[in-house]
């Protein structure tokens, strides 16, 4: 009797697939703890003020005129730093991927990216002070642009040398000159690499932390929400975070919409 | 000829800028100053008080300390990282969209919303400061990273593999062993790789989570309080950043290498 249970026992754990999907199962529970749930506190704060939930956050926030003028000069200097990547990092890119060798000389302009951009900052910081040059809003686009140029030429690097050639050839074949070709074909065709080279480019800029700080002496809106939380205005600085986080989240589906996986190109 | 000449120009003035910085520190790590100047002609001094300055101490502690917290959190972070890639690719699609897509959430997100983000959980469930917080919080921007390189080499593996070995006998762990493990390897090795390199490189996470009194300093907190101190910049920095660039460009380099010849093996054998 007792080796007949025994028997079953040992049957059903025999019996008992286990499906591979287990090997998951603790990484989710570390999401959960280590991603989702301190992402919903931020939302929690942002509601929660003297243990009653509000919108006085919100308000304090549209009240703290500070705050309001860093979001805004972030907001510009986000757009400057982009515009310049755009304007500088595009043809790189463009001329990297007509060359034979474009993809391995693409290593050469990512490759200053992994040294720590404090490293980066700090010597880009005593260049300007051995040529004498001032601190300010100037320097400060110019550390910014250096050390997100590659975030915009990576990308698009990745859709311009992707794109079918013929397209191109078709176009000058039929009588296109060499601009309305570039404009009529390569252009739009680029589209989605120029949109994933703004958004890395546009968030880690208005969201930096230190850099604007040792470049110029420019507080930015990362900056901000780190003082927020230093001075204990849990509220406001979860607000603050939402902001940039409801950011980062439609970048996202922007990006999601315009490339569907396919121009996915990462450093590595 | 000029039209030929033009477009290259153009990428040696980008590449020159770019890697200005980096090269002045480099030549100036020998002028013992922190002003990019050479009063006093070439020496190494500068490379000598990385061991015998005054901060010699706080120094070596901090690079001790990132080191530490790179080599456990990248330890973590592969093999958290290798097990789940393994049970994510064999998820139901729907339910295997969602874990990614939240996988992907540390790695878009803007590092100082996670880094407050984590900061608020660890202050809300009371955990202790110090260690513990920095090292969670490494591994949670690494993983995904791990998880990312893993996935590409589960999805080139061809299924039967497994199922073979499960025909001819072994058991699910044996041929997850055998099988699964050989294939995944170079992407756990690429994995554990990046996961080192950025948690070296973490500034911020490590910044805001640390805690002010518990006094661990990893490099890059120690080179940020030592920008604000009021003694100034050491003049060691420059040697030590010299350093670095050289470990972090050769190590980088070394992947993309690599990473090419791969690709040229698999070319190779589709011809």
């Amino acid at each position: 009797m007792q080796k007949n249970i025994l028997l079953t026992i040992k049957n059903k754990i025999k019996g008992f697939h286990i499906t591979r999907s287990v090997f998951a199962y603790p990484y989710i529970l570390f999401l959960m703890f280590f991603v989702i749930i301190p992402l919903a506190l931020i939302l929690v704060n942002a509601f929660l003020a003297e243990g009653k939930i509000t919108f006085q956050n919100f308000i304090d926030l549209s009240k703290d005129g500070a705050s309001l003028k860093v979001l805004g000069h972030s907001f510009l200097v986000g757009v400057v730093t982009t515009g310049l990547c755009l304007i500088i990092g595009y043809p790189v890119a463009y001329i990297l991927a007509k060359m034979p060798s474009g993809g391995v000389l693409v290593i050469l302009f990512i490759l200053p990216m992994w040294v720590n951009f404090l490293i980066r900052t700090l010597a880009t910081r005593a260049i300007f002070q051995a040529m004498g040059v001032s601190l300010g809003e100037g320097t400060v686009i110019f550390g910014m642009v250096y050390n997100y140029l590659p975030f915009m030429i990576l990308p698009l690097h990745t859709t311009l040398s992707n794109i079918d050639k013929s397209y191109s050839e078709a176009a000058s074949d039929l009588g296109a000159d060499p601009v309305t070709v570039f404009l009529k074909t390569t252009l739009p065709l680029s589209i989605p690499g120029i949109i994933s080279g703004v958004i890395m480019v546009f968030i880690p800029t208005i969201s930096t932390f230190a850099i604007s700080q040792l470049l110029g002496g420019v507080f930015l809106f990362g900056d901000s929400i780190n003082d927020k939380f230093n001075h204990g205005l849990y509220g406001v600085g979860s607000v603050m975070s939402l902001v940039m986080l409801v950011f980062v989240l439609l970048s996202n589906i922007l990006l999601k919409r315009f490339n569907k996986g396919e121009a996915k190109s990462s450093v590595w | 000829m000029v039209k030929k000449v033009f477009p290259k120009i153009y990428l040696i003035i980008i590449l020159a800028l770019l890697y200005a910085p980096i090269i002045f520190v480099v030549i100036f790590s020998f002028s013992n100053t922190t002003n990019f100047t050479f009063p006093r002609g070439f020496s190494l001094e500068g490379y000598r008080a990385i061991f015998t300055s005054s901060h010699a101490e706080k120094l070596v502690d901090s690079l001790k300390n990132t080191v530490i917290i790179a080599l456990i959190s990248s330890f973590a972070s592969t093999i958290i990282g290798s097990v789940s890639a393994v049970g994510i690719f064999y998820m139901k699609p729907k339910s295997k969209a969602t874990i990614e897509n939240v996988n992907q959430l540390p790695i878009v997100n803007s590092e100082i919303v996670m880094a407050v983000s984590l900061m608020l959980f660890f202050t809300t469930f009371s955990f202790p400061t110090g260690w513990l917080r920095i090292i969670l919080g490494h591994i949670t921007f690494c993983t995904p990273y791990v998880i990312l390189s893993v996935m590409p080499r589960l999805m080139q593996m061809d299924s039967n593999i497994y199922e073979a070995a499960l025909d001819l006998g072994a058991s699910p762990i044996k041929a997850l062993v055998k099988v699964i493990l050989p294939i995944i390897f170079p992407g756990i090795l690429s994995g554990s790789a990046i996961a080192f390199t950025l948690s070296i490189d973490d500034f911020i996470i490590t910044q805001i989570n640390k805690g002010a009194a518990t006094g661990i300093d990893t490099l890059s907190t120690y080179l940020y309080s030592s920008t604000r101190s009021a003694s100034g910049f050491e003049p060691f920095w420059y040697p030590l950043f010299t350093i670095i660039i050289i470990l972090v460009i050769t190590i980088v380099l070394l992947v993309n290498l690599n990473k090419f010849k791969g690709k040229g093996k698999k070319k190779e054998e589709e011809v």
